[in-house]
């Protein structure tokens, strides 16, 4: 029977072959929670009355949401993490480690033909690594803690094909974006999303990571890529475990084949509030912005940080804005520090705070005021997310943030292209 | 020894003596914005991430797109919305604070998955149809037997798509949780 990669990893995991539409009890390889949604695990596992873990290595809980806290409710809800791992003993990453989704890969707790869950919608990040990983919500994640198992219902998968050589200037976000808009929010719902094509192949595997990241933001329950050499190479010097790389069968069925050609795509931006609401940077040039961010899941990877430092090197960021950089790990930020990446951003007036999520999710490290406009790499521009509901956001590509930080309004990359190439 | 538990569903529309047939009412309750409704509008991550009670959260849903809905919720109420509700983040504390709030159900053109699995888990009742006739205030039935969904105000029924059984087998167990301890793992029919 010829299988998709989601067919062939949910069989690998239920000792059975399995089809789209089938449900499956699986085994998970690993699954986790983060200070936003580990309270909740925490209730329910204690409501399972189990009264111990499955399996103490497969499972760890991250605090990047609002780290360090701001507020008492914010670290009551710590000290509960905090107390329930020294309890049981289990895998525990406090402030300033990073993002659970830059930590999760980076630690090696996941490796290729992997099935693992996340208390976060972005758990779908692990794609790009061969991972058939997706978000669920807090009790799911209870119920595999306390007996690795879950159940599935095996996705339909969409073929997405990206061809064509980017353009300077032009980056993995930019392709998200542009599928987002030609998808739509719903495109994907409850489906896996295979991506392939030479471009990319041609993409780093940081890269690869930011379009896996915002496969949810088609609906999709993951959005996931073959385990090539870059690959194998990234897993090899962190996970302990041998990677058991999946390709879908020549004759596997999909449900839709979609094509994209990158060669002219300009830079993409997402507009206030919807993620598909998509225009090309030309249409929004002068666009007045008050902050700009980089960072998140998304977008807070080494690379990102250098793209976005090839463009500031002795440039300043506009007077009229914050620009607010978050590594997405210690790794990261030390490595960015080492290189000179973090004196450049503070000679450009940057200021970096410490690995997290940031202002992402408005609990923190830079709240909008009222009408204020903030441009982001983050994967979502809800209204209200980063913390006032009477702010705008646009989501763009490192390059794309970088440049609009210094001109004060939305810019061009492609300007710095000779920096960039 | 079997512990039957009733769910919050069955509280509301259990009939009051077997002679009586019909179905419970509840009451429509629209919002302003109908379709991709997040979960970030449902609970703002304002409240969700420093609030664990339940019963302080569901004074905040929707707060960011229709302020002063929160206030209309009635017991019982069934919650009415276009396509991809419950899309964005992972957040169980959205369909937590619905229930909390007091809606019997939530019917939609169509649901985001990590929301629809979400719901089924904490017990609470989702159902797929055609909502756009609905209107806020409107008198409602459900009939889940015959897989409808009735405005009585205007005199429309409309088809529900089926609940898929391991979605209703969860429901009737009242939620995961108490499925998995009442059979000490999953147990699914399929």
């Amino acid at each position: 029977m010829e299988q998709t990669i989601a067919e062939k990893i949910l069989s690998n995991h239920c000792g059975k072959s399995v089809r789209s539409g089938d449900i499956a009890v699986c085994d998970v390889d690993f699954c986790f929670g983060q200070d936003g949604t580990s309270s909740i695990v925490i209730d329910s596992f204690k409501k399972l009355r189990v009264g111990k873990v499955f399996d103490k290595n497969k499972f760890c809980m991250v605090i990047d949401h609002s780290a360090p806290s701001p507020n008492i409710g914010v670290s009551e809800i710590h000290k509960k993490m905090r107390t329930f791992a020294r309890e049981f003993d289990l895998g525990f990453y406090d402030i300033g480690c990073g993002v659970c989704h830059q930590i999760v890969p980076q630690y090696g707790h996941v490796t290729c033909g992997d099935l693992v869950l996340g208390a976060d919608s972005h758990t779908c990040t692990y794609g790009a690594i061969n991972v058939f990983s997706t978000g669920v919500g807090s009790t799911d994640i209870a119920i595999t803690l306390a007996s690795g198992k879950n159940w599935f219902k095996v996705p339909e998968t969409i073929k997405v094909i990206v061809k064509g050589k980017l353009p300077p200037g032009v980056y993995s976000k930019d392709i998200i974006l542009h599928i987002a808009k030609d998808m739509g929010s719903n495109g994907a719902t409850y489906k896996s999303v295979e991506f392939c094509g030479e471009t990319i192949s041609d993409l780093s595997v940081d890269a690869r990571l930011t379009i896996s990241n915002m496969a949810v933001e088609i609906g999709a329950k993951i959005g996931i890529m073959e385990a090539d050499n870059k690959v194998l190479k990234w897993v090899a010097g962190k996970s302990k475990r041998p990677p058991n790389p999946v390709q879908s069968d020549p004759g596997a069925r999909y449900v839709a084949v979609k094509e994209y050609d990158v060669s002219k795509l300009s830079p993409q931006i997402a507009k206030p509030h919807a993620v598909d609401n998509v225009s090309g940077v030309e249409e929004l040039i002068d666009q007045k912005i008050d902050q700009a961010y980089l960072g998140t899941c998304t977008n807070g990877r080494f690379e990102d940080l250098e793209i976005a430092a090839k463009i500031l090197k002795r440039n300043k960021v506009n007077p009229e804005v914050r620009f607010i950089i978050a590594p997405a790990s210690r790794e990261i930020f030390l490595e960015a520090s080492k290189k000179g990446l973090i004196d450049i951003f503070i000679e450009a007036g940057c200021v970096v705070v410490g690995p997290g999520c940031g202002p992402c999710v408005g609990t923190h490290n830079g709240v909008l005021a009222d009408g204020e406009v903030a441009i982001s790499t983050a994967n979502r521009n809800f209204k209200g997310r980063m913390g006032n509901p009477n702010s705008f956001i646009y989501l763009a590509s490192p390059a794309t943030v970088a440049a609009s930080a210094i001109k004060g309004r939305i810019a061009d990359p492609r300007e710095y292209k000779k920096r960039l190439l | 020894m079997k512990k039957i538990r009733k769910s919050p569903r069955r509280k509301v529309a259990a009939p009051q003596s077997k002679r009586i047939v019909r179905p419970a009412r509840h009451f429509a309750r629209r919002l302003k914005v109908q379709d991709n409704i997040n979960t970030d509008y449902v609970i703002s991550g304002r409240y969700k991430f420093r609030i664990q009670d339940p019963n302080e959260l569901c004074k905040h849903i929707f707060e960011d797109i229709d302020p002063g809905f929160a206030a209309r919720v009635k017991k019982g109420d069934i919650l009415v919305a276009g396509e991809n509700f419950g899309c964005g983040s992972s957040r169980e504390q959205a369909p937590q604070s619905l229930k909390t709030a007091g809606f019997y159900a939530i019917a939609a053109k169509s649901f985001a998955r990590i929301f629809y699995r979400n719901a089924f888990n904490i017990g609470l009742l989702l159902i797929e149809c055609d909502t756009g006739f609905i209107d806020d205030g409107d008198t409602m039935e459900l009939d889940i037997e015959n897989k409808k969904l009735k405005d009585v105000s205007k005199g429309l029924a409309f088809d529900i798509k089926p609940i898929p059984s391991v979605m209703k087998k969860l429901l009737d167990d009242g939620g995961v949780v108490e499925h998995f301890k009442k059979y000490g793992g999953f147990k699914f029919n399929e």
